[in-house]
């Protein structure tokens, strides 16, 4: 249904813009840039701040420009003295609560705040007072709080509490104390966090932020007692580029091993491998379940922050989730095991690196069973920010560096384990190896485009060697949330379920480049990103994983057949019931 | 207590019947010649009198009676009298004698004296601020000026007794609008009657109630505020522990009026009485049919249920008081959309203050025409104030619109105490102003007081003397309304807090002129910029004071002096020489021994080791120390 227009004049100017639209909306349409501070398209629209605030005549006091709609006639004004003063006296008030060390902070150069000091040109703090005492909570391996650097614009919150359906955090206290907490305040480590990161993400300061494991990576690569290796996920090359100003989600692969030869790692090999072993068990299970008529539907459980959500509010459901490692677990679990016995190495002097778009993986790879013979399966998670951190700390040019290949024998992937990185890739990619295991024929028809796109729940039915197969892609945990209770009630549909935590999937993971809220609000960053993978998939000669060739010498060679003895052993895992935090 | 287990219904009929006997038993409350055998011991059950042991005078009152096997004599609670500072207040009916200050062992002699002798106990009789002793309650000054329209019952009926509020015409407008009048007319009547918003902002009351009436909708709310929050007013509180029925039946009336079948009652926890009196009105009203379905046999249904609110200021905001009940944070929601369209669960939602509901169930039993023949041009009715601060007559109090302040303070509340002067009073809490003594003449109406930079507030009156520091009180609400912030937006949250930071500065003697200048803007920045009333009105203690009290501020700034000795760092307590007759008095109750001074020779005070006590200052009789 088309939608009636409204008309309006800003600063003068008249605008026609469609009915629901707000005024800040309408003032970004005539090249007018609003200060925002709490707002969060769709996610965070409380009006909290008081930075967008405009005058509109007839009206008492100052109105939202963020939330309030526009209204026929209306008349906007956007920087009258008493808005100006009203938006300095904010800015001001915000900034002397806040520990302006800016130099020191891990979002200095990528702040919202920051950059609102910049703009108003601020140079001193004229209502400087006392400040809320400084914690920190940093018993996560994931996530730091840090919460002299809160500002209370509440996006955390209502990320993880509209977004994600968790609330592991919501304002406590009141006035001048309020400040973001967990239940009974404990660390998020003891909440019912997932380590999603999605408030990472959403955060404008630096007072959510990866638990940093730099210095670890640094202090390894100057050992040379010990071989370095890198592993990089699919969605990190489509998302390192911006943090060096390069377009919105191209693919910077070819830099990206080059600069972490640069930095010092002996080996860089492409986790999408890992991905196409993932897809070689996780199918192969799948059509044994089906075949032996186990527990379906059959979730994905390469996301680990989706694992630890379903061990926390799922527990009964787990028998659910295919027992796969993650791609970067496994391939970490490989290398240490194949390929250390290969080319003759110790796999205790392996220093095994992940780079990921991802902070839950951090936490996945300290989890005690992601081991095997007492060899950790991976030794440090690092984010695509914290690597680009590591790209400019070591001074390299990263716009000017030659393209690199991965490294051999584990360099090549297909473009199966590629497209991993976005929602709906890993059912795509599975479902590629399941048609060809339940056809017994090379399926030519291998785009299936349904499973494609942003929204948080899609639904297909494919028939494969003449069955029904009902499958559902799943990406944002309230999505989750939703589809669990419809299994958990035997209602469900489905035979084969994705689940990503983030929405979006891993090219939108918390460990991603963080986007402003106005680039949120005006850019599908998750589109750029996610097309930059089907690109690569596209190019691929080789787009189903069981027809990776490096694959196929590695089974024959080391674990024989998905499934086999040995594949559980290195390529498997099992869950448990985790303790959710109640109130007493 | 009456807790009826069992339903009840009434027919229309059947009130009628329990209102002629009741009303005629009950005629002594208020006749003073009633022709009757009987006599009403009425004790204030009020919160003040309850915390000075009227449940045990009561109890006491009745033992006696019992044992003495007295008969014809009854002792019932009531709301309150009104003049709290005289607590605990009995007055027996209808001899309308009034004792003041009561205690549980006085009971003895007036059961001795007064019931069976006939005899006034003249001790406990009170005396009004002239010393002069007062038998009858209507002779006290105190309520000569005063109209009783909201609290017409308090200290008439037992508010947990559902006959004796039927006695006096209760439950009476209810059937009456469900009877004979339609949804429109109802507003019509509430409009025309000129009732504004007792809450404080003043919004025409039948305008709201039209509001909501026009919304579409199949579920709509109404909702009684009575989360009072201001410090130092009590009417709301008042009105539904004396009165609960009245807030009950006129909201059941609104309900009708506006097409709403369910109620909610928001009122604090820090109520226990009120609450408690409330849950028993209810359980009365539903057991008579009066709530519930098919009201007096008609196709209306509602009824009401009690929501506690934790004690947060800020959910005396009507949007806040909204997410409370909803089981949220009580924090406000922006505006539009207004509760009217989209409030309760995002149902059209009329919300009210308890005093505003009081006054309905009169408006439309005696008209409109003669509600808005009380009050000024622009303001009908009365308007209850809670009377407190430096005033003899501590207390409740129900006047006209357009009385003046002078006649509230002077006439109604007897004067400054301790023969000192007035110097300012407070309406509208932290929301409202200091009015300086030049308004004293002021009709109090809700135009005026905003034109003398104070508001009408929901109607906390504090009077203060010369003793009084107006930077400190504009610091005392300032850490009220910090305290108080739900911390929801910037400029309340942070703001307030600098600008009492500011104020803290300037008490301390460390203030600038600058600073004058920095807090008018913030003050007048946070006005425009938060988001609900509390965080705009925040501002206005101070805005107030620096403006009518602006040498005061200079002085504690420029001058590094409080002349009202309130700012310690700033009070320099000193003995005048010329007065001094070296009594010693002050060197002996000098807590910290700076004081010396031979006995007949003139004393000194060390400003090194004095903390500014102004315990000296008090107990000096020469008034020598300043």
């Amino acid at each position: 249904m088309k939608k009636n227009l409204v008309h309006l004049t800003i600063d003068g100017k008249p605008v026609e813009v469609e009915e629901g639209t707000t005024i800040l909306e309408a003032a970004r349409k005539i090249s007018i840039d609003i200060p925002t501070l709490c707002f969060l398209k769709d996610i965070n629209e409380n009006g909290d701040c008081r930075m967008c605030v405009v005058s509109v005549e007839g009206r008492r006091g100052l109105a939202t420009s963020c939330i309030q709609k526009v209204e026929e006639g209306m008349v906007v004004k956007t920087n009258t003295p008493e808005v100006m003063s009203a938006r300095k006296m904010v800015l001001d008030l915000t900034l002397s609560n806040h520990h302006r060390d800016c130099l020191t902070c891990i979002r200095n150069g990528n702040c919202e705040l920051q950059a609102l000091a910049i703009k108003y040109n601020v140079q001193n703090v004229k209502y400087d007072g006392e400040k809320l005492e400084p914690k920190i909570d940093d018993k996560s391996p994931s996530i730091v709080r840090d919460f002299k650097k809160c500002i209370l614009c509440r996006r955390c919150v209502s990320t993880c509490k509209k977004v994600q359906d968790i609330g592991a955090i919501d304002v406590t206290q009141r006035g001048f104390s309020s400040c973001v907490s967990t239940v009974d305040n404990v660390s998020l480590k003891d909440s019912n966090c997932v380590y999603c990161g999605q408030c990472i993400e959403s955060c404008p300061t630096g007072a959510l932020h990866e638990k940093e494991e730099i210095d670890k990576v640094w202090e390894k690569l100057y050992d040379d007692s010990i071989i370095k290796i890198a592993q990089t996920a699919p969605a990190v090359r489509a998302g390192l580029g911006e943090e060096f100003n390069i377009a919105l989600g191209e693919n910077v692969q070819g830099k990206m091993v080059t600069a972490l030869k640069r930095l010092g790692f002996d080996k860089v090999f492409d986790t999408n491998t890992g991905a196409d072993f993932t897809i070689m068990e996780e199918a192969n299970e799948f059509v044994d379940r089906i075949k032996e008529k186990g527990t379906l539907p059959m979730v994905t459980s390469c996301c680990p922050a989706w694992v630890r959500f379903a061990e926390k509010n799922f527990p009964s459901e787990l028998p659910h989730l295919s027992t796969c490692k993650s791609p970067h677990q496994m391939f970490g679990a490989i290398i240490k095991s194949y390929y250390a016995k290969k080319y003759n190495v110790d796999p205790s002097k392996i220093f095994l690196v992940s780079i990921m778009p991802c902070i839950a993986k951090k936490y996945e790879a300290t989890r005690p069973e992601m081991e095997a013979d007492g060899i950790r399966d991976v030794d440090s998670v690092i984010t695509t920010r914290e690597l680009a951190r590591m790209i400019k700390q070591k001074d390299l040019e990263f716009t000017t560096l030659e393209e690199s290949e991965f490294d051999d024998p584990m360099g090549e992937a297909t473009g199966a384990g590629a497209i991993f990185g976005t929602t709906g890739g890993v059912m795509e990619a599975a479902l590629r190896t399941a048609a060809d295991v339940l056809e017994g024929t090379d399926v030519k028809e291998i785009e299936y485009k349904k499973v494609r796109g942003e929204k948080g729940i899609k639904e297909a039915t494919f028939k494969l060697a003449g069955r029904e197969l009902n499958i559902a892609v799943v990406s944002g945990l309230k999505n989750a949330r939703k589809v669990m209770n419809e299994v958990k009630e035997n209602k469900s549909k489905y035979d084969f379920i994705e689940i990503m935590a983030c929405p979006g999937g891993c090219v939108m993971g918390g460990g991603q480049p963080i986007k402003s809220s106005k680039t949120r609000a005006t850019t599908d960053v998750r589109k750029y990103r996610a097309d930059s993978l089907y690109k690569i998939d596209e190019k691929s000669k080789i787009r189903k994983s069981h027809q990776n060739p490096q694959l196929i010498k590695i089974y024959k060679e080391f674990f024989e057949k998905p499934g086999s003895k040995k594949a559980h052993k290195y390529l498997h895992t099992d869950y448990k019931k985790q303790k959710k935090y109640e109130l007493e | 207590m009456v807790l009826y287990e069992k339903k009840e219904m009434k027919t229309a009929k059947q009130l009628e019947e329990i209102r002629k006997a009741k009303r005629k038993e009950l005629d002594l409350r208020v006749n003073t010649k009633a022709d009757s055998r009987e006599k009403h011991i009425l004790i204030c059950h009020g919160t003040g009198c309850t915390s000075s042991k009227s449940p045990e005078i009561l109890a006491n009152f009745n033992k006696i009676i019992k044992e003495k096997k007295i008969k014809n004599v009854r002792v019932i609670m009531t709301g309150c009298f009104g003049i709290c500072s005289k607590g605990p207040v009995v007055i027996i009916r209808p001899d309308d004698t009034f004792y003041s200050m009561v205690t549980p062992e006085d009971c003895e002699e007036i059961i001795e004296e007064h019931i069976i002798k006939g005899k006034r106990v003249e001790r406990l009789l009170c005396k009004d601020v002239t010393g002069k002793m007062v038998d009858r309650l209507d002779d006290l000054a105190f309520y000569k000026k005063q109209k009783r329209i909201a609290l017409k019952n308090c200290g008439v009926i037992n508010p947990e007794d559902i006959d004796e509020y039927l006695a006096f015409d209760g439950y009476k407008a209810l059937e009456k609008v469900l009877t004979s009048m339609s949804q429109d007319e109802v507003i019509n009547e509430v409009t025309k009657s000129g009732l504004r918003g007792r809450g404080g902002a003043g919004f025409p009351t039948g305008k709201k109630w039209a509001f909501v009436k026009i919304e579409d909708n199949k579920q709509k709310y109404v909702v009684c505020n009575a989360d009072e929050g201001d410090p130092g007013a009590f009417m709301d509180r008042s009105i539904l522990e004396g009165d609960p029925h009245s807030v009950i039946e006129s909201m059941a009336i609104a309900g009708y009026a506006i097409g709403a079948d369910k109620g909610y009652i928001y009122v604090r926890a820090e109520y226990p009485i009120a609450v408690h009196r409330l849950e028993v009105a209810i359980k009365q009203a539903r057991n008579y049919g009066l709530l519930g379905k098919k009201i007096l046999g008609s196709k209306f249904n509602f009824d009401v249920e009690i929501r506690l609110g934790a004690g947060a200021f800020v959910c005396g905001e009507e949007t806040a008081l909204l997410e409370s009940i909803e089981g949220k944070r009580g924090q406000p929601r922006l505006k539009p959309p207004y509760p009217a369209h989209s409030g309760l669960w995002g149902c059209p939602t009329l919300i009210n203050n308890v005093e505003t509901y009081a006054n309905i169930t009169r408006i439309i039993l005696q008209g409109a025409d003669w509600y808005s023949s009380i009050g000024t041009e622009s303001s009908k009715g009365t308007k209850v104030f809670a009377l407190g601060g430096d005033v003899n007559n501590v207390g409740l109090v129900e006047v006209p619109m357009g009385t003046t302040l002078r006649e509230i303070v002077f006439d109604i509340g007897g004067g400054i105490p301790n023969g000192r002067k007035f110097k300012a009073a407070q309406t509208g809490g932290p929301s409202g102003g200091c009015i300086h003594e030049e308004h004293l003449d002021t009709p109090i109406d809700y135009e005026s007081l905003s034109s003398i930079d104070s508001m009408m507030g929901s109607g906390g009156l504090i009077v203060m003397d010369d003793s009084k520091c107006m930077v400190n009180i504009a610091k005392f609400y300032l850490e009220f309304t910090v305290s108080e912030s739900c911390g929801k937006c910037t400029p309340c949250r942070i703001g307030t807090k600098r600008m009492l930071e500011i104020l803290q500065k300037i008490c301390e003697g460390k203030g600038t002129e600058e600073d004058l200048v920095n807090l008018d803007e913030l003050a007048k920045s946070i006005k425009v910029a938060s988001v609900c009333g509390l965080g705009q009105t925040a501002p206005n203690p101070v805005l107030s004071t620096m403006k009518y009290f602006a040498d005061e501020y200079k002085e504690h700034v420029i001058d590094k002096n409080c002349r009202a000795k309130e700012c310690k760092e700033l009070a320099k307590i000193v003995i005048d020489k010329e007065k001094c007759k070296g009594c010693d008095l002050c060197k002996k109750v000098c807590p910290v021994s700076a004081i010396s001074g031979e006995v007949g020779k003139i004393h000194e005070i060390d400003q090194n080791k004095c903390i500014k006590c102004r315990t000296c200052m008090q107990k000096c009789p020469f008034k020598a120390i300043g």
